[in-house]
């Protein structure tokens, strides 16, 4: 059975993707090239140069390309995402083992080898 | 609203980062109160960190057809207080500013003082005055946290515009606000509604540390939990 809040977390689900995927279709064809859909972080800078201003530090290190680039948002994400699941998952199987325990049922928190 | 590195100059780093640093110690002072008093709220303050550490690495596009990240820095606010946030916002610009080359170190103050001070600032108080004004802990933070993302893109906006007000501060402003704000208002409201999700399911499985932590009323929490058996 999906619980009320699981019912409301696909609704909210949904509206999110309708408001990400707004754009893609509305600007639908165009690209980079065109100057769509680059980074806000990015734009910034490239006005601030355009003033006549240069930064007076590079980083130390940068991805060497977008790919690698890619690899290691794709690794902070997930970094995220397992953390969540794990503690969100914990407190779940907490729930369900008291539930289970008034029930009078036995946990099922025993390693079973046949 | 990471401002790369090096696009400050020096003085304004080393302004953004006195004012960042003082709310910084204070906030790892808090948690640490927070975690010795309440052991098993580690955990939550382990996911508040990383809903952040998510939701900064999702570059999402918007209708302006730039693209541009949220925060994730409201469900911290009302959880742990904004000072707590600005320790958490810090480890995460650390992460970015060394592996990715996204926001810089010589910057890491501005970017903490609009991330993780700004923005969460905003974002508590605006909880604080929803709850004040008895709307639903969902609804109070939806608007924390959507008004504490853009909040966030508005001080970015304001620190370049102090940094490089030319020819005027206002004409600057506009310019950057166009840059930043704009694009950030679809992309708050997705913040606000994901933040939602997350809030509702500690709701649902902890309502005893929310209440603990005083950010659920107890009558609040005990209704919540007896709905959930």
């Amino acid at each position: 059975m999906v619980s009320k809040v699981t019912k409301r977390a696909i609704i909210l689900l949904c509206i999110v993707a309708a408001i990400l995927i707004f754009p893609l279709a509305y600007y639908n064809g165009k690209g980079e090239a065109q100057g769509y859909f680059g980074g806000s972080d990015d734009q910034g800078p490239e006005y601030i140069e355009t003033t006549g201003y240069h930064p007076w530090v590079q980083p130390l290190w940068e991805p060497p390309s977008s790919e690698i680039e890619s690899l290691l948002f794709a690794l902070q994400a997930a970094i995220g995402a397992i953390i969540i699941g794990y503690v969100l998952g914990y407190w779940k199987c907490q729930s369900n083992m008291k539930r289970r325990k008034e029930k009078g049922e036995v946990p099922q928190d025993q390693l079973k080898w046949e | 609203m990471h401002i790369a590195e090096g696009f400050l100059p020096w003085y304004w780093c080393v302004f953004w980062y006195a004012l960042a640093i003082p709310v910084i110690a204070y906030g790892v002072i808090q948690i640490k109160k927070v975690t010795e008093k309440q052991p098993d709220s580690k955990p939550l303050l382990a996911v508040a960190g990383a809903f952040i550490f998510i939701l900064s690495s999702l570059k999402m596009p918007s209708v302006t057809g730039s693209c541009s990240h949220p925060c994730g820095n409201g469900l911290g606010a009302v959880l742990f207080g904004p000072a707590a946030v600005s320790v958490l916002a810090a480890i995460v610009l650390v992460f970015q500013a060394l592996l990715l080359a996204h926001g810089g170190i010589t910057t890491l103050g501005a970017n903490d003082f609009s991330m993780g001070i700004v923005g969460p600032v905003v974002a508590w108080l605006i909880w604080k005055g929803a709850r004040k004004a008895g709307w639903s802990p969902s609804l109070g933070i939806f608007l924390a946290a959507v008004m504490g993302d853009w909040l966030t893109y508005v001080t970015t906006a304001i620190q370049l515009s102090l940094a490089f007000p030319i020819p005027t501060f206002g004409s600057a402003f506009v310019k950057f606000i166009v840059i930043y704000a704009y694009t950030q208002v679809p992309l708050a409201i997705a913040e606000g509604l994901l933040t939602v999700v997350i809030f509702e399911y500690i709701m649902k499985l902890r309502p005893d540390i929310l209440v603990r932590l005083k950010v659920l009323k107890p009558e609040e929490g005990k209704k919540i939990a007896a709905e959930a058996d």
